[in-house]
């Protein structure tokens, strides 16, 4: 499951690497459009972290929650 | 509203550096109330202290580590730094870390968190002795992490004493220990703060922490929209926000709207800076404090759009503020345009602001360094029978006070140090250390002398580095790949050196027992 993680955060790498707006002086919601793209960027890699809680959070970890709580 | 505020005639009489230092005092005491507070629900425990009993859930959990891993570096680094360099600045640090970071909590915190629990650690160096069998490795570790820790805590220090400096200017007439500006010497604003955080750590240990993180986290958060926003307006000159930020974009030269003078690889290499997160001795101690495994969730997903709230207006603001005038102080641009863009009363209160963000860092690596020096020194040392939990306490909280006085000793010397270029020496040591604990965590193979030659390797490549940037002086310093092409930030090498060391002699050495493989890998001790 860690493999899978990996391989999305190895994807929001590439898109951190936007050589396609490194250069554009363009404005886009009064800010440079460079900028607009990484703070999108921000609310993608939250998406994905929240896909990843929910379909690859580890059994092991509900697991041990319950065994915590039958300790306590 | 504020019209309002600033009719009455108290107020009336006062002059803005008064009203700012009106508001930040009341603001300091707000704070120690929160300590007194969390005091009442102290058990006495040293388990409390460190902490809180385990009881943080999510939303507290997600405050505190978000408030702990933002410091002087979001607010008043960033802002400076994109003075300089431009909106690049946003996807070297802020986009970045949202990445990392959260891929460090799921990754390395859970797991700390599940250890932690299970084994009862409360600091990293009990984890990577138990895990290695090894005194020595916890011993190297131990002064490493606090050396790392001490600069961080410069970087508080400092941000902390120039905001107060230039947010109280004009209170009282300037001669004598007040300087020209009329404001709070920096010797003097800087003590104020370390002594605050120290009185509410102490008062209310872990929980006050928590609490004074979350609350804090809050207060920086809600006033750097509203900062952005009133900073925005009189400064864009146009009716609209929107309006107003296009204004004040399209006067941006294309130096500072694109990333047109950053090299690709040096790019790259910052993406490296954020592991450090990873072995922050204080966040694992907020790890540590968790309710459960799944509280880890909520701080998981929200870190990044939290980092992005915070970052997106301070990089804007800094960018502007390079067409606006080419004059700004190193590490005050923030605070003079706050100073002078805003009302009295609102400026107070955006400096409460930026203070909530340095003060939410200090309290938790005050609190880690004595946990850390009576846990891995005193006790593990001295016997832990010897020591009840209150003298443990006792001696937590002279050592906490020993730290802040070197720290702010340090202080008063480096306070024209540039924040940002501290903290980014800071971050690639620590970075340095992640494929140590990444290691421990996943990789059975590791072994103590892999640890100590890791660490040694990180050390002696961070010191040498720092030396040949002149101590930080040169803020261009960065290694080249190739003759004078393909930059790459110093934490590149550092990485790259620990990592290959932890490797080579691991595999060249005995692996860990099977007893400690069954412990930390139970699943796949026999693979």
């Amino acid at each position: 499951m860690n493999r899978f993680v990996l391989w999305l955060v190895f994807v929001l790498v590439i898109a951190h690497h936007d050589f396609w707006f490194w250069n554009s002086p363009d404005r886009y919601l009064g800010m440079p459009v460079g900028l607009v793209y990484h703070m999108g960027l921000s609310i993608i890699t939250a998406a994905v972290w929240a896909f990843v809680c929910i379909v690859a959070w580890p059994a092991e970890l509900d697991e041990f929650d319950q065994e915590q709580k039958v300790a306590k | 509203m504020m019209e309002i505020l600033a009719s009455l005639p108290m107020l009336a009489e006062m002059n803005s550096g008064q009203i700012r230092l009106g508001i930040l005092v009341g603001y300091l005491a707000l704070l120690l109330f929160l300590g007194v507070v969390a005091n009442r629900f102290f058990t006495g425990t040293k388990n409390d202290f460190w902490n809180a009993s385990h009881g943080i859930g999510p939303f507290l959990l997600l405050m505190s580590m978000f408030g702990t891993t933002m410091t002087a570096f979001a607010l008043v680094g960033s802002t400076s730094y994109a003075y300089q360099r431009g909106i690049g600045v946003y996807a070297l640090m802020a986009s970045s870390s949202g990445i990392v970071h959260s891929l460090c909590f799921f990754l390395v915190g859970v797991k700390i968190y599940q250890f932690g629990r299970k084994y009862k650690y409360a600091t990293q160096v009990q984890f990577f002795r138990d895990r290695l069998e090894s005194d020595f490795a916890g011993l190297l570790i131990f002064p490493v992490l606090v050396v790392l820790v001490l600069p961080y805590l410069l970087l508080g220090i400092i941000a902390g004493g120039g905001t107060i400096a230039a947010m109280t200017g004009g209170a009282f007439e300037p001669g004598g220990m007040i300087p020209d500006n009329g404001g709070i010497p920096f010797w003097m604003g800087s003590l104020l703060i370390c002594l605050v955080v120290l009185s509410y750590v102490f008062l209310g240990g872990m929980r006050g922490t928590t609490w004074a993180n979350a609350f804090q986290t809050t207060v920086f958060m809600v006033l750097g929209i509203v900062t952005f926003y009133l900073l925005t307006m009189n400064l864009g000159g146009k009716e609209s926000l929107m309006a107003s930020m296009d204004s004040l974009t399209k006067n941006l030269d294309t130096e500072f709207s694109t990333r047109q003078s950053m090299p690709h690889t040096l790019y790259m290499s910052y993406m490296l800076i954020p592991l450090s997160v990873a072995m922050f001795p204080h966040l694992f101690q907020h790890w540590l404090t968790a309710k459960n495994a799944k509280a880890f969730k909520v701080p998981v997903i929200l870190h990044p759009i939290f980092v992005m709230l915070v970052w997106a207006p301070c990089v804007l603001i800094g960018a502007w503020a390079s067409s606006v005038s080419p004059s700004f102080e190193q590490n005050k641009v923030l605070q003079t345009l706050v100073a002078t863009e805003v009302g009295p009363i609102m400026g107070g209160l955006l400096s409460a602001g930026i203070l909530a963000a340095i003060m939410s860092s200090l309290d938790s690596q005050f609190l880690c360094l004595g946990t850390m020096f009576t846990n891995d020194v005193v006790t593990h040392y001295g016997g832990r029978e010897k020591f009840s939990d209150r003298s443990q306490l006792v001696i937590a909280r002279v050592f906490i006070c020993l730290i802040v006085a070197v720290a702010y000793a340090l202080a008063q010397l480096g306070a024209s140090k540039s924040v940002f270029n501290m903290g980014i020496w800071c971050f690639s040591g620590f970075a340095g250390l992640f494929p140590i604990v990444v290691a421990a965590l996943y990789w059975k193979r590791l072994t103590a002398a892999g640890v100590i030659s890791g660490v040694l390797a990180m050390l002696c490549s961070w010191l040498y580095l720092f030396s040949q940037s002149n101590w930080g002086a040169n803020k261009e310093f960065m290694i080249y790949l190739w003759r004078n092409e393909y930059p790459v930030m110093p934490v590149t090498v550092i990485l790259l050196c620990s990592a290959l060391a932890t490797i080579l002699t691991s595999l060249l050495t005995r692996p860990p027992s099977q007893q400690t493989l069954q412990k930390f890998f139970p699943d796949r001790a026999k693979s």
